[in-house]
Formats: C-alpha cells, structure tokens, sequence
C-alpha cells in the first residue's frame, strides 16, 4: 500500500492526503468543541457527509468499469444494495432481545410473519467477521455469475447496460417480498448497536465516517494501481478498441471480469458502510434509477479519472440536498418586483413556475438537466476539462515535450 | 304470412280467455283478505301468465293493493298515487279513498310474493331477463321455484334460456335428497355438461351429501370432468391474457425497436414518449364536447402520434444528433430527458392519475365459451396489429422504409449511396416516438395515466427489443408474444413477482446463446 502511494501522481497524493485528514479532522471538530463553537460539526452534517462519501466509494467502483473498461453498468446499484442488506443482517442480529417482539434469535419482521426458524440465509451474521466477508462475498459472487456470462457471449455496450438495469430491477421485484426473507416492503431498520456501540450516537456516527473516508481513500488507490498496472492499461485497450484486443490474443473476457468483480465488491463496501449511517435498507435502493444516477455521478465529475468520479458524487449530492431544501426558493421572491409589472396573470405563471423549478420537486428536473448538458457539453466531466485545460497550458510554460503521455507512463 | 298472423292472434287471444276465469277466482281469494288464501293467490297469480301479474305482486309487497269495498272490486295504486282496476288494468279516476281497504301481507306472504315475482321473470319476453332468473334459481336452488323452472322449460324456445332453466332445475333436482334418483343421475349428467366453477361447487356438495353410491360415484366422475374442463378453459383463458398482454408490449416496444435498429442508440426516454401519448388522450378527452365522447379515442391517435413524434424530433435534433456514435451518453442524456418529461407532467397536470374514460363500445366484456373477453382489450390487440401491419408496410413499401432498412443494415455504405442519413434518423426517431404515443392512447385504457406510466413498460420493451433483435420487426413482435405469454402463462403457478424475475434471467440466459436477439442482422461486421 505504502508503495503504491508513493507512485501516485500529484492528484492522487493531494485526493489521499485530504482524505486523511478530513478523516481525522471530522470526528475532532465533532466531538471536541463545544456546540456554540464556529468550529463545531454538528451531528447531521456528519450523517451527511458520510452518506455522501459512501457514494462517492460507489462512483469510484462504477468509474473502475466504466471509465477505464468501458462497462456501463446500470446496475451497480445492486451491488451497492446487497452489501448494504449484508451490514442490515449483521446490525439485524444485533439488536437481539430488544426488539418489539422480544425476540433474542428472530428479528421482528420474522416474528410478525410468524416464522419459528432463522431461514439459513441468516445464519452466522450475528458475527461481523462472517457478515464481513459476506459484504464483499455476496456482491463478488453475483458480479462474477453475471459477468462469466455476460462477457463469455461478448454482450456489449447498450445490451450490456440494459441487462446489468434488468438485473437489478430483478432484485428489487425479489426484495420486496415478504417471503424472499429480507423484511420486504419495509426492509431493514431499527438498528441498535454496531461492534456494541450505539449505532446512533455522535461518536459511532464520527467512528464510521472516519471509516467510510477512508475506505474511499483505499478503493482509490487500489483502483488507481490497478488501472496504472499493465493490466490496467489492457483495460484501457479493451475500452478503446475490444476486437483489437482480441485479435492480439489477450482475453478480453477474463480481463473485464476481474475488474467487474472488484468493483462490485467495492460497491458492496460502500453500500455496507452506508446502512449504518443512514440507519435503514430497503428494495428501494434496488432501483434502476438511484443506479443512473450514480453513472451522472461519475460523468459529471469526470469519467477515467477516479478523483473526478468521487467529486462528481459528492457535487451532484451537495446540490440535491441544497435543491430539494428549497436552497433556490429565493429566486421567486427576488423576480417578484419585475413580475408585478406583467400584464395579467403572466407574472403569477411565471412566478409558479420558478417556484416550482427551484421547489423540492425542481430536483428531477434540474438532474434530468444535468445529464444532458453533462453528456452534450461537459463530456470529460469537470476534472477531465480541469485537467485538459491544465496540460494545455503546461507545454506554453514550461516548454516540456509532450507531457501528456510522459505523465501516464511514469504513473 | 297474414295467416300465420292470424293464428298467432287467435292463440293470445284464446290463452288470455283461458286465464281470464282463473284470475277472476285468484283476485277473489285476494279481497277475503285472509293470510292463508292470500298465499293461494299468490302461487295462483305466479303460474297464471296474467299480464299484469307482476305489476299486482309488486304492488301486494309495497302495500299498494287494497280492496274497493264500495264496487266490490281489487284495485292497485300506482307508485304516484293513481288507482288502477286489478283485473282490467283500467285507470279509475275519482275512487274515494275512505272506501279501499289494504290487503294485509305479513314476512312469510313477502317471501313468497319474491319468490313468485322471480319465478315470474322467468316469463320475461325479454330472453336476458329470463336467463338472469334462471341463473338466479340455479345460484339459489330453492326447490319452491321448481314448478316455475318446469313450467317455464316446456314454453321454452331459447337455446340459451332453455340451458339456462335446465341448469336451474338440475341444481334444484340434484340438492333435493328427495326427488327421485333417476332425476338426480340425469341432472349431475346436466351439471356435468355445464361445467363452470358454479357447477364443480355443487358437485361438491353433493359428494359430501350424497347417501347413495351410485349417485355419489356418478357425482365424483362428473366432478372430475367438469374440473379437467375448467383448467382447459383457464389455460385458455391465461393463454387470451398472454395475447393482451403480447399486443401491449408490442405496442410499446416497436417504437424502440425502430430507433434502436435505426440508430443504434437506447431512446430511455421512450416511456415518457408512451406516457405523452396518454395525456394526450385525456387532453382531448376533456376539450371534446360530450356528444363526441364516442369518438375520442379515434381523434386522440393522430394527436397522440403527432404529440409524441414532435417532441421526438425535437429530442433527436438538439439532443441525440449531437451524440452520435456515442450510444452510451446517448442512453444517459435520454435518461435526463426522461425525467425532465415526467417533471414537466408533473407540473402541468399534477401528480395524481388522471381519468380517462372509455366508450361505450370499449368498455365491459362478453363470454365466449368459457372465456371473458374484455372489449377494451379486443380493441387493443386489433390496434397492435393495425399498427405492426401499417409498419411493415411503411418499411417495406415505401422510399422511406428502403432508406430506414438500409440505414439499419449499413450506415456508412447507405450514406455513401447518397442516402442523408441525418434526415433518415430524425424521421426514425419522429416514427418510433409517435408509435409510443400510440401505445399511450392505448395504454390509457388499460392503466392509471400518471407520470410515471412509462416507467412500468420500459424494461419489459427493452427485454422484448433484446428477445427479438434489431434485425427486422418480425423479432419484436415474436418477442412480445414470447414474453407476453410466457408471464401470463407463468403467473398463475408462481406468482406475477417470480414469473417476472425468472424470465428476466432467461433473457440473460437467453442472450449468452445469441447475444443480438431473435432475428440478428447478418453482417460481416465484428461489432454492431
């Protein structure tokens, strides 16, 4: 790991060394100061955070596929959701006897449905170290199913991102049964203790927010030293031109697979460290659109670049939060002097229609806005053009040949 | 034919004359005002055929009936209030009220004034009439109503009434431990042919009830039959679902098939396309005037299919054009405009579902054997078809369609043949758009017309679009019949939530075998 630090570029050292100290200085600044304090981080704004962080995991396991080996998933989500009911079971079992029921072994939603036996699905996840390995087992194995025969038969492009959202759609028509033994409809919730700390209180929620960055962190820079690797730059070939690849005698399908594992196991992560903090899972997450919207995620931040990827996760949320607030409600009120002036109702119109743009229900639109414009005009994301912009200026200045390729070979 | 007249006359007149002595004596057993010859009259009245028979009835139950003491006659007020002569049904104007007595009734006299008002509907002139009483006897099986059920069989000249009362008095004769064996045998032999759930229930009870052997082994042998019966006609049943099912799907699914062939690129906007078509049905629902509600459906297709084929020009011009050869931005930047679509409904017409009536002639169902055919439906598969066969000629016949085909199978060598691929693409994706909003004047009658309408039939389009490939439209509708059929087929045994996930892995399964679907274009290329 240490070694692999060393050799990242500039941006890497810059994304991982922020990482670590956001992960230090959160829980100081949450925990330490007192409530008044200028410095203070209140309680919500670290549930927040850390929820964002937990997709920015996910947009940097998605960038892995899709930036560097062309796999547009529209499922990871899946993944994102299984590791998270993974972590659910394990915090399920922990809450024990205290649930309504009273139930030690049966979590309630068991005991309403009148069930006498743990279904064997459930078995040892009352240790984390078994719901540990689970996490990244259950995503992997479901990701290395699909992909043998997904990649095997040679489906690609849209074909492949229309069955990887089929995959998850399938999903989530299967957890919303009672019967399939994951609480249905309602999921899981009403967590209580993690590794016997309160799952609620200020200092777990600052302990698995540490957690979550830096998990971040360390799926950045296993990604990065697998895409720098010869490996990765086959990845990149099999993104570029995959019959090329092919013809030289590679096999592209083993290739993709490995990488289509990772990731997945990596959303798996992200989903996990995600459940106990926003303290609920249910089929919901499962849906064909929360895993699009991770795909904007990582093209407005910049695809193929990792860092653009975690950006874009955390831009693209922030502005969510900021929109779905009424963050814009002003806007309405500042256009009301020139719309008094209107003839008729058409200032009321247009009032009501400002309204309900910057409104909470303006979001879908202001996202459905930013896909287009995105993939129109910003197809790099916004650290591609940061960057672009950057090498343009480099050779002017320093008068260096050709830095571009330079840059990715000592990377 | 004057004679045949003629003796139909003289055969109502003379009937009328025969009753003509019995209803004096009946509506003389009425003014002694007595419960037990009130009964009598009852029964007397229910089997005379008198004309008036269930105006008097229905006037008894409703306390309407009373005796003129001063002419010594029966006569019937009207619910308004007029008086009536009960056996000439002559209005009599000026009858002092003082001078009418009620003829009393009590609850058992009520029960049998219904029974006999039904069994006298089994006289209806009205055939429908006649088979709803007897379906009603059947459901009942009140042994009282057997005389009528009898009598009515032998006036009886319907085919279907005539089925009806034998059903109805083979429930009676069959449940009655007390009629003769043989009546019992011949009427399980009656059930037996009837075989619908109603007549499996009864058989049934029978076999629970049955002291003899032979009626009890005749009774599980018909019961065994009727149930083989049943399942033949549910599978067929299951099987017309799975067409319906198939004509929406093709529906939805053959817009996005054009463009995918066309263009390469997933319109995931196509639900929305889908969902426009619907609201455009209940705009002009709601702007047409009443008297034309019949044709609303008729008018909203040309608008739906210029609704939706607008905003999909507009979309491929200022959206799609752009990303050309870059099939998966393509998908997202659709995506957002999807839900910019369903943002804008939202705002226009609110959240919640609008209504969306049908006419007349759509809406209700008929039987057919054993089948319940709903009219909307019908007309749904009739418009599928309309719609696939008009596409296939649009594609076949037409410069346009050579032009389209040919952008299909080769777009570099169809633009070199001087063939403006820009303007085939617009058109192409006007086309698959407006058949979606076609699918929406459909779909709007089968589902709630809300925002989100589109989403629901997405996946299983792009599931049909990936079953049947791009090659020609012969694969999307193959495919729409494949899945259609096989969900519907699978619901009933596990379920509508497993069917669906077990035919999504079959289609992944499915595409391991032939990754292009069904009906793949054949080419030299490595890479679509």
């Amino acid at each position: 790991m240490e070694n692999q630090i060393t050799r990242l570029d500039w941006l890497g050292r810059a994304f991982v060394g922020l990482c670590v100290v956001v992960a230090v200085a959160v829980p100081v600044l949450a925990l330490l100061p007192d409530k008044n304090s200028a410095f203070f981080v209140p309680p919500y704004v670290v549930a927040l955070l850390g929820k964002y962080i937990c997709f920015a995991i996910l947009a940097v396991a998605l960038d892995l596929v899709w930036g560097y080996c062309g796999i547009l998933s529209l499922g990871h989500g899946a993944f994102f959701a299984l590791g998270g009911y993974a972590m659910g079971m394990y915090l399920m079992r922990q809450i024990g006897a205290r649930g309504v029921y009273a139930n030690p072994i049966l979590p309630d939603f068991m005991v309403f449905l009148n069930w006498k036996e743990l279904p064997v699905a459930w078995w040892g996840f009352n240790h984390f170290a078994y719901a540990g390995v689970m996490i990244l087992f259950v995503p992997g194995v479901l990701a290395f199913a699909f992909g043998w025969f997904a990649f095997r038969s040679r489906v690609t492009g849209v074909y492949l991102s229309i069955i990887t959202q089929a995959l998850t759609y399938a999903l989530k028509l299967a957890f919303f049964r009672n019967d399939f033994g994951f609480g249905g409809n309602n999921g899981l919730t009403d967590f209580k203790d993690i590794f016997g700390a309160n799952v609620q209180s200020d200092a777990t929620r600052a302990a698995l927010f540490s957690a979550s960055i830096l998990a971040l962190a360390g799926a950045y820079v296993l990604s990065k030293a697998i895409v720098s690797s010869k490996y990765g730059k086959t990845l990149i070939a099999i993104r570029d031109s995959e019959s090329r690849v092919r013809f030289l005698g590679y096999r592209v399908e083993n290739f993709k697979l490995f990488v289509f594992v990772v990731s997945a196991m990596m959303a798996g992560i992200a989903g996990a460290l995600y459940v106990p903090q926003v303290g609920i899972i249910n089929p919901s997450e499962f849906d064909p659109g929360n895993s699009i919207e991770a795909v904007i995620w990582v093209a407005v931040g910049g695809r193929g670049t990792l860092v653009g990827a975690a950006l874009g996760a955390l831009i693209v949320n922030y502005s969510k939060t900021f929109l779905t607030g009424g963050g814009l409600m002003w806007i309405g009120a500042l256009l009301d002097p020139v719309l008094n002036y209107l003839p008729g109702s058409i200032g009321r119109i247009i009032r009501l229609f400002v309204d309900t743009l910057t409104g909470p229900e303006g979001w879908t639109a202001a996202l459905g806005l930013l896909f287009i414009l995105v993939t129109l005009f910003l197809p790099k994301g916004i650290l591609g053009l940061f960057l672009d912009t950057a090498r343009h200026n480099a050779p002017a200045k320093a008068a260096a040949p050709a830095p571009a390729p330079a840059e990715e070979a000592h990377s | 034919m004057i004679r045949r007249w003629l003796a139909l006359l003289i055969f109502v007149v003379s009937a009328s004359l025969a009753y003509a002595d019995g209803l004096d004596d009946t509506l003389a057993r009425f003014q002694q005002d007595k419960f037990p010859e009130t009964a009598k009259a009852i029964a007397e009245l229910a089997v005379s055929g008198a004309p008036n028979a269930a105006v008097l009835l229905d006037a008894l139950g409703d306390n309407r009936l009373f005796i003129d003491a001063g002419a010594h006659q029966l006569v019937y007020k009207t619910a308004s209030g007029d008086v009536f002569n009960a056996k000439t049904n002559e209005k009599l104007p000026g009858v002092d009220d003082s001078n009418l007595k009620k003829v009393r009734v009590n609850n058992s006299l009520r029960s049998a004034i219904d029974a006999a008002i039904g069994s006298l509907s089994l006289a209806n002139p009205d055939v429908g009439k006649r088979i709803g009483a007897a379906e009603a006897v059947f459901k009942s099986r009140d042994a009282k109503a057997l005389p009528a059920v009898e009598a009515a069989l032998a006036r009886e000249t319907d085919p279907r009434a005539k089925a009806a009362l034998e059903f109805a008095r083979g429930a009676i004769l069959v449940t009655n431990s007390s009629s003769p064996l043989a009546d019992r045998l011949a009427a399980i032999s009656t059930l037996k042919a009837r075989a619908d759930q109603d007549s499996a229930s009864l058989l049934g009870e029978v076999i629970d009830k049955a002291d003899n052997p032979e009626l009890k082994a005749a009774a599980q042998s018909a019961l065994v039959s009727v149930k083989s019966n049943l399942a033949l006609w549910n599978l067929v049943q299951n099987l017309w679902y799975g067409v319906s099912a198939s004509s929406v799907l093709l529906l939805a699914a053959i817009g996005l098939a054009i463009t995918f062939g066309v263009m390469g690129v997933i319109n995931m906007a196509h639900g929305e396309m889908v969902m426009l078509g619907a609201y455009a049905t209940f705009v002009v629902q709601s702007l047409l005037p009443p008297s034309w509600s019949q044709w609303s459906l008729a008018i909203s297709l040309p608008v739906a299919f210029a609704v939706s084929a607008c905003v999909g020009m507009l979309i491929e011009r200022f959206v799609i054009r752009f990303l050309y050869g870059r099939p998966l931005e393509t998908l997202l930047a659709t995506w957002g405009v999807s839900l910019i679509l369903q943002q804008a409904v939202r705002t226009l017409f609110g959240a919640n579902n609008r209504q969306v009536t049908a006419p007349a002639f759509m809406s209700g169902s008929f039987p057919l054997g054993g089948l319940e055919i709903g009219s909307g439906r019908l007309w749904i598969i009739a418009l599928a078809i309309l719609v696939f066969v008009a596409l296939q000629l649009v594609l076949r016949m037409t410069s346009f369609g050579l032009r389209m085909r040919a952008v299909t199978q080769n777009r570099r060598m169809a633009s070199a043949m001087g063939i403006s691929t820009d303007l085939i693409d617009m058109f192409a994706f006007a086309l698959g758009s407006g058949i979606a909003g076609i699918a929406g004047v459909a779909l709007s009658q089968i589902d709630n017309v809300s925002p989100n309408l589109g989403q629901g039939y997405i996946i299983d389009s792009f599931m049909v679009v990936v079953l049947g490939g791009v090659g020609n439209l012969w694969g999307t509708l193959l495919g729409a019949v494949v899945l259609g059929l096989a969900n519907k087929l699978l619901e009933p045994i596990i379920g509508a939530v497993l069917a669906k996930i077990l035919l999504l892995v079959c289609i992944i399964l499915f595409i391991q075998k032939r990754p292009r679907g069904l009906f793949a274009l054949k080419g030299r290329a490595v890479e679509a």
